[in-house]
């Protein structure tokens, strides 16, 4: 059970932005295109530069190498990447059964990764990340590429890790509907500010 | 067995044979005429000018000179590696790296191959010492330059799955070690090439001019032995640096890709 909170996090254009991430809480982020949200997740991984603090519980970013912070600051970016020629190459480990609840048979771990559709691709990126064990997920439109049946398998296997591992969840998407169904309190990043909104309202 | 001296009426004839080949090249429309009599003035001149710096060189022995000599070559060859890169580091890094691999490796095996195997007197002798740095720091350069432009443009294009592996928890070394592989992997060719045709396929240019001015066969295939020996050694290590070096410079203290550090490629 962690927490996440960001003290005055300023970078380029934009910020200082302080706000907490309470352990277990799923916040929905959203906001027009080119307004900052995945820079802002970005930053919160250290994938850029950046200046203020960031607190997993007592830990602050710059004093925890930087390798170790991405692993329990966990970002999943919308398109995955992978590098080696099968798909078993890129998991130092797995747990078959959770191949098995997101619809997928060990035999995938032999194909090339040529072979998987993008709904396969990220639930096999969203099961690499998890094996990382992160305490905090920072998801950039995970489901952006995805049906509705596969849409579904990604929200209940994050929404399960959250309930299991308590990590906070910073979700960003465009999708009212999914951000009401995941999130429980919701940010709307524009014009370079970033403001607590109610989507009932 | 005697040395037949070149005349300058020989030279002549041999460039009467370019001259030709441009005029055909003219006549095809192929625009490379100015070029190659350029390429070739800069040649003679060039290569006039060097006989008559050696000449001087190997008359006086003096360390000092030998050294300038050693100074102006690598600084020569730096801005030549730096050149041939389409997306080099910004700054002095494209130059400081290059150059400082090439210092590293090329004076080492110069000096260990000096003070080891051959042993001149005195160990700085330049008939031995200029031509040996010469042939290294030539292939090393090659090898380096080819191997930081694989580099720097791979990573440029491949930056999505540096940045997935690094957001996985990799360092900056793991993240880019098939990269460095490949780009290493880019320079040696050439010289893994060179030595496995050498004697079948080609015969090369230093034992070629070795036999021609007058040495034993068995003498010139020596000395073209360990030269390539020592060239093979001494670029590897040359490329093991630079490529070190610049892989580091492409990430920041907190591993993040810092692709802002690479120049933009002039069109």
């Amino acid at each position: 059970m962690s927490h996440l909170r960001l003290d005055s996090l300023q970078f380029r254009r934009w910020g200082p932005f302080t706000f907490t991430l309470a352990p277990g809480e799923c916040v929905g982020l959203s906001g027009p295109s080119g307004a900052g949200k995945t820079l802002l997740l970005r930053s919160i991984a250290d994938l850029d530069e950046h200046s203020g603090k960031i607190f997993l519980d007592h830990d602050e970013c710059s004093e925890v190498q930087a390798p170790a912070w991405r692993r329990q600051v966990g970002l999943l970016l919308a398109e995955s990447q992978w590098w080696h020629d099968t798909v078993g190459e890129h998991f130092p480990e797995i747990d078959e059964a959770v191949l098995k609840q997101l619809g997928l048979t060990p035999e995938v771990l032999k194909w090339p990764v040529s072979r998987l559709s993008s709904g396969e691709r990220q639930r096999l990126a969203i099961i690499r990340l998890l094996g990382n064990r992160p305490k905090v997920l920072l998801l950039d439109e995970p489901t952006a590429n995805l049906d509705q049946e596969n849409t579904a398998q990604v929200e209940s296997l994050i929404e399960e890790y959250r309930q299991s591992a308590g990590a906070p969840i910073f979700w960003v998407c465009h999708d009212k509907e999914q951000l009401r169904r995941v999130a429980v309190r919701q940010f709307r990043l524009e014009d370079g500010s970033l403001r607590e909104y109610s989507p009932d309202q | 067995m005697t040395l037949i001296s070149l005349s300058p009426l020989d030279i002549g004839y041999a460039a009467l044979l370019v001259l030709a080949m441009a005029g055909c090249t003219t006549a095809l429309r192929l625009n490379l005429g100015r070029s190659i009599i350029i390429a070739s003035a800069r040649l003679i001149v060039q290569l006039m000018l060097l006989g008559l710096v050696l000449k001087v060189l190997f008359a006086a022995e003096r360390l000092f000179w030998v050294a300038l000599m050693a100074l102006v070559m690598l600084l020569v060859g730096g801005r030549e590696v730096m050149a041939r890169q389409k997306r080099r580091l910004k700054g002095g890094w494209s130059y400081g790296v290059g150059t400082m691999s090439m210092f590293i490796s090329c004076f080492a095996t110069v000096i260990i191959a000096l003070a080891v195997i051959v042993n001149p007197e005195p160990w700085y002798a330049p008939r031995y010492a200029i031509p040996l740095l010469g042939m290294l720091l030539g292939n090393t350069m090659n090898g380096i330059s080819l191997s930081l432009d694989r580099l720097t443009q791979t990573a440029w294009q491949q930056r999505a799955v540096i940045e997935q592996r690094l957001l996985l928890g990799q360092d900056r070394r793991e993240a880019m070690l098939d990269i460095t592989r490949d780009s290493l992997r880019t320079g040696m060719i050439p010289i893994i090439n060179a030595m496995a045709a050498a004697g079948i396929v080609s015969i090369p240019g230093m034992m070629t001019g070795q036999i021609l001015a007058g040495s034993p066969p068995l003498e010139a295939v020596k000395y073209q032995i360990m030269i390539w020996l020592l060239i093979a050694a001494g670029s590897g290590f040359g490329m093991m640096a630079a490529i070190g070096a610049a892989s580091r410079r492409l990430f920041d203290h907190r591993h993040r890709l810092r692709l802002d550090r690479l120049a933009t490629p002039k069109s």
